[in-house]
């Protein structure tokens, strides 16, 4: 199904899109798409959508399932407290990419701003996962409870974003290139990759690749993996 | 940890002892400890939170539960409370904890307010033989409502906003699955939907035990978004954006690893045994407009259908940020006043930030209606509500509709020892332990919860019968019929009532 979302508001858009899931419609384009936020918040579908044009902030909110390429940038807020689906983002993404999301993967070609992958979580079988081409702005991963971030640090040899993981508790995040130590949160550590690691990121940069539409391969040696030293950083604040 | 003097002597009287060691069973703290060799009960008073389950439970009453008089000595400025906590803090290095709400002397504003009755000029309304109105419907009111005809057929133009109908106005406060045990869950989800009313989740998800209470739920989404997904926001009745608590604004919560169990990690949608940790901000919402953003987006995912409440800690500048989130679009707005109660705080905090609710809400109400919005949002009122009294007062200082938490689980059998934090409730509410949550019968508690709020309303009635009055909405924000006893001026003035005898 083609839409037209010119002069269309987010609400009547959403309107449409929950219509089509209900028609059995599995695959949606969706043109002239100009700011019009909270597109497929809350659905639950595995629709797969194209998105032509800029969308507004709050792109797949609290959604389950659907899979949605945005030939563009994106505003602020993308995949909030996102259960389970895909974003792929064929361009640079504002703050806030994935705050608390407990599912699914988000794909970004380029830059995202501040505050990226905030308290990130995971559950049962799922693991969310955001992968940044370029480079993340400070508080990438604050207070990651679970989950993975990989940036990829294109055009970039050392990554010098501050405050990474600043109260991280689980979860990690892998970086290709260097870091220096003080522009880690407290508690955070550098590791060596293993096994699982090695495994992951070669699985995820493949179906990344494969959806950047690009044959690039990536030397899995060149990353470094950052973790919390300690699961239970607000253990010992408190005398009872 | 060394020594410190025992708030509570624990006396055993021998004659009436039978020494059927019930009291080792039932005191989860350990105070009583019964050795076998010497068939003897030992006794460690330092032990006692005071929570009286021991003596209630005792067949023969055979123990008293005492305040040791033996203190440091009684110093107006260096109380005990003051000199325990620097002792532990010196040996711990970390923050007292805390549970339940504010106990501290400051002024409590109820019972600075005293009711109007009706006397000679207008008649007294007798509940017993008169119809009287309780029932309350929460939202943004409409200011206009447009119709068209069509055909000869009427419609209604005007897009009304989502109401949560309430049959009397009291409602069960948030209380997570985690801080307190899934049969206290239980009572309240299943007392608020036989009473007509909600109980509110807290931010501990919804247990698949209880979606069959959803019409009856308002579901919260706090910092750490535990349990929020779309089944979830589809479950629930109503959802309430938590930005703050009165027991601790400002503050964020941490339920400590040890108590996600592996049904609290399944409802809470997150790996057993980590923290939960909830930030302090949700570090997407910065400011008014990033709130607006949140409303809109949980109105988007759950199709216009329910009203979003906002919940914030009654805090200086209350009065300003109700305004804003008026005009961000909530439809109800909740303030939890400063002796609002929690499972887990530091002291510093419960003890000494916030402001009482009577004058948040009387700020709150008397800004919205100067800024001509008051229409446009509800007002819950939260924080300390003790009895149908301060419900009538709320209402009548502007309030819709008040939250009762700590009440409630009075109700249920809790006795204010303030120690929900340990996890260890003897009443088997702040607890996760199965030996003690079974101590509350899932319909007992309900049946407790409905006899409160039934008689709360009985009382209502009462009172505003007594007024002259037969719908509560006619008392909503109608301070004429409130008068202070022994306030300042300033006082007088910031609550909107006249003195008594004026």
């Amino acid at each position: 199904m083609i839409l037209n979302c010119k002069d269309l508001t987010h609400r009547e858009i959403n309107k449409i899109i929950r219509n089509a899931i209900e028609n059995g419609e599995k695959e949606l384009v969706m043109n002239n798409i100009n700011g019009q936020g909270y597109l497929f918040a809350g659905i639950k579908s595995d629709i797969r959508a194209i998105i032509n044009g800029v969308p507004g902030n709050d792109l797949g909110g609290m959604m389950d399932g659907p899979n949605i390429f945005v030939n563009a940038n994106i505003q602020d807020c993308v995949g909030n407290t996102m259960n389970g689906g895909k974003i792929v983002i064929h361009g640079d993404a504002g703050d806030i990419l994935g705050y608390a999301m407990r599912g699914g993967r988000i794909f970004v070609k380029g830059k995202v701003g501040y505050r990226c992958g905030i308290h990130m979580k995971a559950f049962e079988d799922k693991i969310p996962v955001i992968v940044i081409g370029e480079d993340a702005g400070d508080f990438l991963g604050e207070y990651m409870a679970s989950g993975i971030i990989v940036v990829l640090c294109k055009n970039k040899s050392k990554f010098d974003s501050d405050y990474i993981g600043v109260g991280m508790h689980g979860g990690a995040i892998y970086l290709r290139g260097e870091v220096d130590e003080r522009n880690l949160g407290k508690g955070v550590e550098i590791l060596p990759l293993d096994e699982w690691d090695v495994n992951f990121l070669t699985e995820v940069l493949k179906e990344y690749s494969s959806d950047m539409n690009t044959n690039e391969k990536y030397d899995i040696s060149s990353f470094i993996k950052l973790s919390p030293l300690n699961s239970r950083p607000f253990q010992n604040l408190y005398s009872y | 940890m060394s020594k410190i003097i025992p708030e509570f002597i624990v006396k055993k009287n021998e004659d009436k002892c039978i020494n059927c060691k019930v009291c080792v069973r039932q005191c989860s703290e350990e105070v009583y400890k019964y050795f076998e060799d010497f068939d003897l009960i030992r006794i460690y008073d330092d032990k006692c939170v005071g929570c009286h389950r021991c003596d209630l439970m005792c067949p023969t009453d055979a123990l008293t539960i005492t305040k040791n008089n033996s203190q440091y000595k009684e110093n107006s400025h260096w109380d005990n409370y003051t000199i325990k906590s620097i002792k532990k803090q010196a040996e711990t290095g970390g923050m007292i904890l805390t549970g339940s709400g504010n106990d501290k002397p400051y002024t409590s504003y109820w019972d600075r307010i005293l009711l109007d009755a009706s006397q000679v000029t207008n008649p007294a309304i007798d509940p017993i033989r008169e119809p009287m109105e309780l029932r309350t419907y929460l939202g943004k009111k409409s200011d206009k409502l447009s119709i068209k005809e069509e055909n000869g057929e009427i419609f209604l133009e005007t897009e009304l906003s989502p109401q949560l109908k309430i049959e009397t106005p009291i409602m069960f406060s948030a209380m997570s699955y985690g801080s307190i045990s899934l049969n206290t869950c239980e009572s309240l989800a299943s007392a608020a939907s036989k009473l007509g009313t909600f109980y509110n989740t807290g931010e501990g998800g919804l247990h698949k035990k209880l979606y069959k209470y959803g019409k009856n739920t308002i579901g919260q989404v706090a910092s750490g978004r535990f349990g929020v997904h779309t089944d979830y926001l589809n479950a629930c009745a109503a959802i309430e954006i938590k930005i703050g608590q009165g027991a601790k604004p400002g503050i964020g919560g941490h339920l400590p690893g040890e108590k996600v169990t592996v049904e609290i990690s399944q409802t809470r949608m997150m790996p057993p045994g980590t923290d939960a940790i909830s930030p302090a901000p949700h570090h997407d919402i910065y400011s008014i407009e990033d709130l607006k953003q949140l409303i809109a987006l949980i109105k988007e995912a759950t199709d216009y259908e329910k009203p979003v409440l906002v919940k914030i800690a009654a805090v200086h500048n209350s009065a300003a940020i109700a305004s804003g989130i008026a005009r961000a679009g909530a439809d109800v707005i909740v303030i939890d006043g400063f002796r609002g109660g929690t499972g887990a705080a530091p002291s510093v905090i419960r003890d000494n930030t916030g402001i009482p609710i009577e004058v948040a809400l009387a700020v709150i109400d008397q800004r919205l209606r100067d800024e001509s919005i008051r229409n446009d949002v509800s007002i819950v009122a939260a924080g300390g509500i003790r009895s149908s009294a301060d419900a009538v007062k709320a209402i009548a200082l502007g309030a819709d509709a008040v939250y009762i938490g700590t009440a409630a689980l009075v109700a249920m059998g809790c006795t204010l020892c303030q120690k929900c934090y340990k996890g260890k409730c003897n009443w088997g509410l702040t607890t996760q332990d199965p030996v003690l949550t079974r101590r509350l019968n899932p319909a007992i508690g309900s049946q407790n919860l409905v006899n409160l709020v039934n008689s709360w309303s009985l009382e209502i009635k009462e009172i505003i019968g007594s007024m002259g009055i037969n719908a509560i909405e006619a008392l909503r924000g109608n301070r004429y019929r409130l008068r202070g006893i022994g306030l300042s001026d300033v006082e007088s003035d910031i609550l909107g009532i006249e003195h008594a005898g004026m």
